[in-house]
């Protein structure tokens, strides 16, 4: 694999750019492969990278209906974080934090990683309580939380609404310094092309049309593309896991609904964090476009179109006025949607299945982007080793018949109750 | 936006309601033994299938009764409004 780098820039420059390596191939699929991870999102892709890398199993395929990165790895808002009360969700998304800060140089991949803060607006004095008791408990977890006051908030982020008279003044807030974001695409393109490069072939336009299944133990599977044979099945199709799970009998605490984000027209600097308004559901972030990276609510009814409603969006930007007002003179420039896995207790799921060989990842809820690298390491742990890693314990799918909920904010796939 | 055509009030914007989830899943009897699992799969487990799903839903800016809508979930397009208590062959 070619390296990237200011020398190999240089060099192709003298041949105009025309004799790059292709990022990654486009390999027909063979008969049998030691791991087939269907699914070829962030989180697929990852989980392969992980498994080449850390376990040195390379004789694996990925595959994916559409093509890599057009599913939620390209639709999401580009968020990182850690800012998890619960100790699952915070070791796990801090164990994530540490690949995302290295990840450009583990990748050779420019992932424009900026880790900018986000804070999240209190607008009462019980929510500054709840946000004290969340920054304590990430702070036991070595996360980093501070607690912000009113004028702190005010000097960091001047162009909210601080005037007196608004219906929900800005108290304060929580912030992580240390959260950010980064270009999901390239999150993608950098995870196949290292992926590739060490023996995964990614196959693309290969839809699953069944699985092999004999005395419990999984055998293979069928695609659009023909049969491959195989002992290890990981699903990471978030989005589309229900429809997997029909065609291998299984019903799951998941429904599939629709998440919408937008972006306005591009402008000059303005916010240099993420933000999110706490009395509502509403985040937004600028991109280095200058685009203002805008979104909230799910659409709130089953859904598997991968476009949004009008309704959710007005709502959605009425919080977004009323949080930041500038924000009503910029034009959109685009919206859309992509369809999320909500778990009943709006945690993931990484683990084992009653299928001997199958391993489930599914469940992200509306935070499926910045779990990549550790959803990727985890499961290709859980895949590998054949039992699940500690990061990854919590995430089980017995959990809702043991009563082990990892209810982070008590609200699932049932927004309404927020 | 979905336009919902409520039994007893005819059609009406999706602003007016709220929604309710699968309508197809069953309360295990009451005063019935029942096990963990089906519990489970009662309180938990949905199919959240692609395509016709039977609904609830809940006129609450208007009459306030519960209804089911068949909808599909990949196109949005409603086949079929009803009444909560009626029975869908």
């Amino acid at each position: 694999m070619q390296k990237y780098s200011i020398f190999n820039l240089v060099k192709n420059a003298f041949s105009n750019h025309e004799n790059w390596d292709l990022a990654w191939k486009d390999p027909t699929p063979k008969e049998e492969y030691d791991v087939v991870i269907i699914g070829g999102g962030g989180h697929g892709l990852a989980t392969a990278y992980y498994l080449a890398k850390e376990h040195n199993i390379t004789k694996v395929a990925i595959i994916e209906k559409g093509w890599i990165g057009g599913g939620n790895v390209g639709r999401n808002t580009t968020i990182i974080r850690s800012n998890y009360m619960h100790d699952e969700n915070a070791l796990f998304s801090e164990f994530g934090m540490d690949l995302w800060r290295k990840m450009s140089q583990d990748l050779n991949y420019n992932v424009m990683f900026s880790p900018r803060g986000i804070i999240n607006l209190a607008h009462s004095d019980a929510q500054m309580n709840a946000y004290a008791r969340r920054g304590n408990s990430m702070r036991l977890n070595g996360i980093d939380a501070v607690l912000l006051n009113r004028e702190q908030v005010k000097e960091i982020i001047p162009m909210a609404d601080f005037s007196e008279n608004v219906r929900f003044p800005i108290f304060g807030g929580l912030m992580q310094p240390s959260a950010g974001t980064a270009r999901h695409d390239a999150v993608a393109w950098g995870y196949a092309r290292q992926a590739d490069s060490m023996g995964v072939d990614i196959i693309q336009n290969c839809e699953v049309t069944g699985f092999d299944v004999t005395a419990g133990k999984i055998n293979g599977i069928r695609t659009s593309r023909g049969n491959i044979k195989t002992k290890k099945v990981g699903l990471c199709v978030a989005g589309s896991t229900n429809m997997l799970a029909e065609k291998l009998n299984m019903t799951l605490p998941i429904e599939t609904h629709l998440l919408q984000a937008c972006v306005s027209e591009p402008v000059k600097p303005i916010l240099d964090r993420v933000v999110t308004f706490g009395a509502g559901h509403f985040y937004i972030s600028q991109s280095d476009k200058g685009e203002m990276v805008m979104g909230g609510d799910l659409d709130g009814y089953n859904s598997y179109a991968q476009r949004g409603n009008l309704p959710t969006l007005q709502h959605v930007l009425t919080e977004g006025i009323a949080m930041m007002p500038f924000l009503s003179k910029l034009k959109m420039l685009r919206t859309w949607g992509g369809i999320m896995d909500m778990s009943m207790d709006g945690s993931p799921i990484i683990d084992k299945t009653h299928i001997d060989g199958l391993y489930l990842n599914c469940g992200w809820c509306y935070g499926g982007f910045k779990a990549t690298p550790a959803s990727g390491w985890t499961f290709a742990h859980t895949i590998a080793q054949d039992r699940v890693h500690e990061l990854n314990a919590g995430f089980s799918l017995n959990r809702f018949s043991t009563g082990h909920l990892i209810d982070e904010k008590g609200l699932g796939t049932k927004t309404w109750i927020s | 936006m979905l336009h919902i055509k409520c039994p007893y009030c005819g059609m009406r914007s999706q602003n007016e309601f709220s929604y309710g989830g699968d309508a197809s899943v069953k309360r295990p009897e009451l005063n019935k033994e029942i096990s963990d699992q089906e519990w489970d799969s009662f309180v938990y487990n949905r199919k959240s299938l692609r395509g016709k799903h039977l609904e609830l839903w809940q006129h609450l800016s208007g009459c306030r009764q519960w209804i089911k809508v068949e909808r599909d979930t990949a196109t949005h397009e409603i086949f079929n409004t009803h009444k909560a208590d009626e029975e869908i062959s």
